[in-house]
């Protein structure tokens, strides 16, 4: 699962480039396309984050947790 | 009226510091990371807050009046994605070790982790110079932005100086509690005034569409403003978080790793929330104040506010000053935590105790803001160009805290090697055209896929042709069985 979602991190980076709308000028959801597929990208982001959260949380950090004062 | 606006709202930011200061437990440790108390509404208010400058603000705004809506393609959307990434991958790993080790600093990190003092000292120097600029925009762009919405009435250094002097207030007695509190509430502010700034505008020109009808095509695509090369290789500008000194502070002072996640999830949401009044603003810019060269359109957005009633336009001023204070704070503070922990404190001889350790972080902060300030005062170059260069630089030095947490084989000398490989080509680079923003032959590369790359490259092979690191030093970095 973690290596799928790294995947999926990778691909989601490669998405930025969107060449296919360098020269595209019409309006979705009342935007300038190019505008609106980059604020689409971050409400992704934000889901890709939460899946890496909630699945791929490296279990070393929960066991810091429960360390006490530094050494 | 304005003025009268900003006033108030400068007073409220003091007050808001000052309350964190009943908190403060006069120890060195609360005053430079809240002693790793905080939980995760002002992690991100913080996080989030510290990145959002004035190049956010104002130089995002002043960019897209030239360069149109690619803007948000070139800088934010990809934040969205990296910054959370690196807080993710470094951030929270960062945060264990320096609750295992105690660390305050950057530098106690890289120092301990190689077992050399020469690798944390040149770390600390190069750190420190990248990051003046940083803070000469936010000084700037607060004197800049006072002086164009009272009409040019105030000049510009007593804007700089009145942010500068709140700065100083709330960070000396509240420390970086009081950073937090005051960014949580600022970064609310200019969240909430940026949408309302964007609806009053947007109103105001006839709705949406009419506004972006008597926009000039050409601001509405990417083609004859910036190459595709030149998003692609943008892709490393945000990986400066990872070596940015206040955010390091900042993520140490988590109270638990799960205090991250939050944060992570919420980021790339703030990023747009903010960055799409910024951009857009700067479009319509172009309709209403044709024919602003260079810095001039830094301040397209003040113009813009200009417009609007009087209560409304010192309201969302305020909010400009929001996101420049938020900033300068973090960086400032972070500045002033190295001199005393990595300078004072680890060279001098005999212990300081905690009173000291205050006291000599709040002479350092006066230091570093009044010195800013002054600086501030004779650099004339445009917002948006000193943060790409700053960003670079920071960007180039992230192989540098990569190793640290997750190449075992990597040594003090290939930490050399990297950091000295930055400076030289941050020279070569900067002074090649004389410290304007350019692409290498115009094809749209950005000179920091060179510097970064380099800096991996002398990383990797010096690494390999020295001698490894001892296995007890490497015990205490990776410990048996852990991810």
């Amino acid at each position: 699962m973690k290596m799928l979602l790294y995947a999926a991190l990778a691909a989601l980076i490669l998405l930025h480039n969107d060449f296919w709308y360098w020269n595209d000028a019409q309006r979705v959801l009342g935007l300038p396309i190019g505008f609106t597929y980059h604020i689409l990208y971050c409400a992704a982001g934000s889901v890709m984050m939460t899946l890496l959260v909630k699945y791929a949380w490296p279990a070393s950090l929960e066991d810091e947790e429960e360390t006490d004062a530094p050494e | 009226m304005t003025l009268t606006i900003i006033i108030i709202y400068l007073a409220l930011v003091l007050f808001v510091g000052s309350v964190s200061n009943r908190l403060f437990r006069r120890t060195g440790e609360d005053y430079f990371v809240a002693s790793r108390t905080i939980g995760p509404f002002f992690l991100l208010m913080s996080l989030f807050g510290t990145n959002m400058t004035a190049f956010a603000i104002l130089g995002g705004s002043g960019k897209a009046y030239h360069e149109g809506i690619g803007v948000f393609a070139l800088m934010p959307s990809i934040s969205a994605i990296v910054i959370p990434a690196v807080f993710f991958f470094v951030g929270t790993r960062v945060w264990a070790l320096g609750k295992k080790h105690g660390y305050l600093t950057q530098i106690q990190f890289v120092r301990d982790r190689w077992g050399s003092d020469i690798v944390g000292l040149l770390l600390f120097v190069v750190v420190v110079l990248l990051l003046i600029p940083y803070l000469l925009i936010g000084v700037m762009g607060g004197g800049g932005a006072l002086n164009r919405i009272t009409g040019g009435d105030v000049p510009q250094w007593v804007g700089g100086a009145l942010v500068t002097a709140v700065v100083f207030a709330y960070v000396c007695f509240g420390g970086l509690r009081g950073t937090a509190w005051a960014n949580a509430f600022q970064t609310l502010v200019f969240m909430i005034l940026g949408g309302v700034t964007v609806y009053v505008i947007v109103k105001n020109m006839g709705g949406l569409q009419d506004a972006l009808n008597k926009v000039n095509e050409k601001y509405l695509v990417r083609e004859g403003n910036f190459q595709p090369l030149h998003l692609l290789t943008y892709t490393f500008i945000p990986l400066s978080v990872g070596m940015f000194p206040h955010m390091f502070m900042h993520w140490l002072t988590a109270e638990k790793a799960s205090t991250f996640k939050r944060p992570l999830m919420l980021y790339p949401i703030c990023i747009a929330a903010v960055w799409i009044p910024s951009v857009l603003l700067g479009v319509l810019g172009t309709v209403d104040f044709p024919g602003l060269k260079g810095p001039q359109s830094n301040y397209v957005l003040i113009q813009m506010i200009n417009k609007t009633p009087g209560v409304l336009a010192g309201l969302l001023c305020a909010g400009v000053f929001a996101a420049i204070m938020s900033s300068l704070d973090s960086q400032a503070l972070s500045i002033g935590s190295m001199f005393t922990n990595d300078i004072v404190k680890h060279y001098r001889q005999g212990e300081m105790d905690d009173k000291q350790q205050v006291a000599v972080g709040r002479i350092f902060l006066a230091v570093v803001l009044g010195a800013t300030f002054l600086l501030a005062q004779f650099t004339p170059r445009s917002i948006f160009g000193l943060g790409v260069w700053c960003f670079s630089g920071f960007s180039a030095l992230f192989p540098v805290v990569v190793a640290a947490l997750f190449w075992k084989r990597s040594t003090k000398y290939g930490a050399l090697a990297s950091i000295l490989t930055v400076i030289l080509f941050w020279i070569v680079l900067f002074f090649y055209q004389g410290g304007k923003e350019y692409t290498f032959f115009d094809s749209g590369v950005m000179p920091v896929t060179a510097m970064f790359a380099a800096s991996a490259l002398a990383m990797i092979v010096v690494s390999l042709l020295t001698q490894p690191p001892g296995e007890e030093r490497l015990a205490r970095f990776f410990p048996a069985g852990k991810e």
